[in-house]
């Protein structure tokens, strides 16, 4: 990675925690039935409709987006990778108005990984500069090297729990 | 909320196309100047504000003045999402338990 690309990079937000729940369940959990769990407040809908279901569709290439109580639908991103129970790569193209803006992608990922009885979730959100830059020629940064991230990564996903 | 600055001064296209300027590394406010639609008076005022916002920060260059993007500007809005997630992976964390305690064989659909 060049240093000018450094520059601008934005560390992303990685996140561990053990469930107690198989990875299939935790999975479920996350993709199905987030609307169980999503903050309402944390809706984006320009209606301003109270949040009745969040909604991943189930296979790569899906929409994710929210339905208002009024049937409006606001999106919010599009589900990249849908590998269950192991992992989902989702676009949060949400900009930092908090409105959907389908020019800028940044990414979430979630892996699920068992151990015993038990699973370890890591949710990784990257490419966090983008919300700053709005890169035109985001692929340079793709293409930069994500080393030390994959490193971090595989840490977690083996197990070794960084905290 | 301590995020909001950084997200009020990118909100405006202009100062986004002057703070897109200082990816390539340290740059004058004669060169955004050159490079943008705006006078160089324009072009230090989005610069005060990105500044006061944190997301940018200069350095002395001989008799010049080189903007940078400050890390730490950008640093405040991951902590914000930090903290979002936390929240979020906390309430899903007991949803999922919840869940498994009372239903261990849950099926969708």
């Amino acid at each position: 990675m060049n240093a000018t690309t450094a520059a601008a990079h934005v560390e992303p937000v990685v996140k561990t925690l053990r469930v107690k729940a198989t990875a299939r369940h935790a999975f479920e959990v996350f993709t199905a039935d987030i609307t169980r769990w999503w903050n309402r407040n944390h809706s984006i809908n320009p209606t301003r409709s109270p949040l009745a279901k969040v909604v991943m569709e189930p296979k790569a290439g899906g929409r994710w987006y929210e339905l208002g109580e009024d049937g409006s639908e606001c999106e919010w991103g599009k589900v990249l990778a849908w590998d269950p129970p192991r992992r989902v790569v989702l676009a949060w193209q949400i900009s930092t108005q908090w409105t959907f803006d389908a020019s800028l992608h940044t990414e979430l990922e979630v892996r699920f990984e068992p151990q015993g009885s038990e699973t370890l979730v890591t949710l990784e959100h990257r490419f966090l500069e983008r919300w700053g830059e709005k890169a035109r020629e985001t692929r340079e940064m793709v293409d930069g090297g994500w080393g030390g991230l994959l490193e971090r990564f595989a840490a977690s996903a083996e197990g070794r729990d960084p905290e | 909320m301590p995020y909001a600055h950084a997200l009020a001064a990118l909100a405006d296209p202009t100062r986004r196309a002057v703070f897109e300027r200082l990816r390539a590394g340290p740059i004058s406010v004669g060169d955004i100047a050159a490079e943008l639609p705006v006078s160089r008076p324009a072009v230090s005022q989005h610069l005060k504000v990105l500044k006061d916002a944190g997301l940018v920060r200069h350095e002395a260059a001989g008799t010049r003045r080189l903007y940078e993007v400050d890390p730490r500007g950008l640093g405040e809005l991951r902590s914000w999402l930090d903290r979002f997630w936390t929240e979020a992976l906390d309430a899903f964390k007991a949803e999922a338990e919840r869940q498994s305690h009372h239903r261990p064989r849950k099926r969708s659909r």
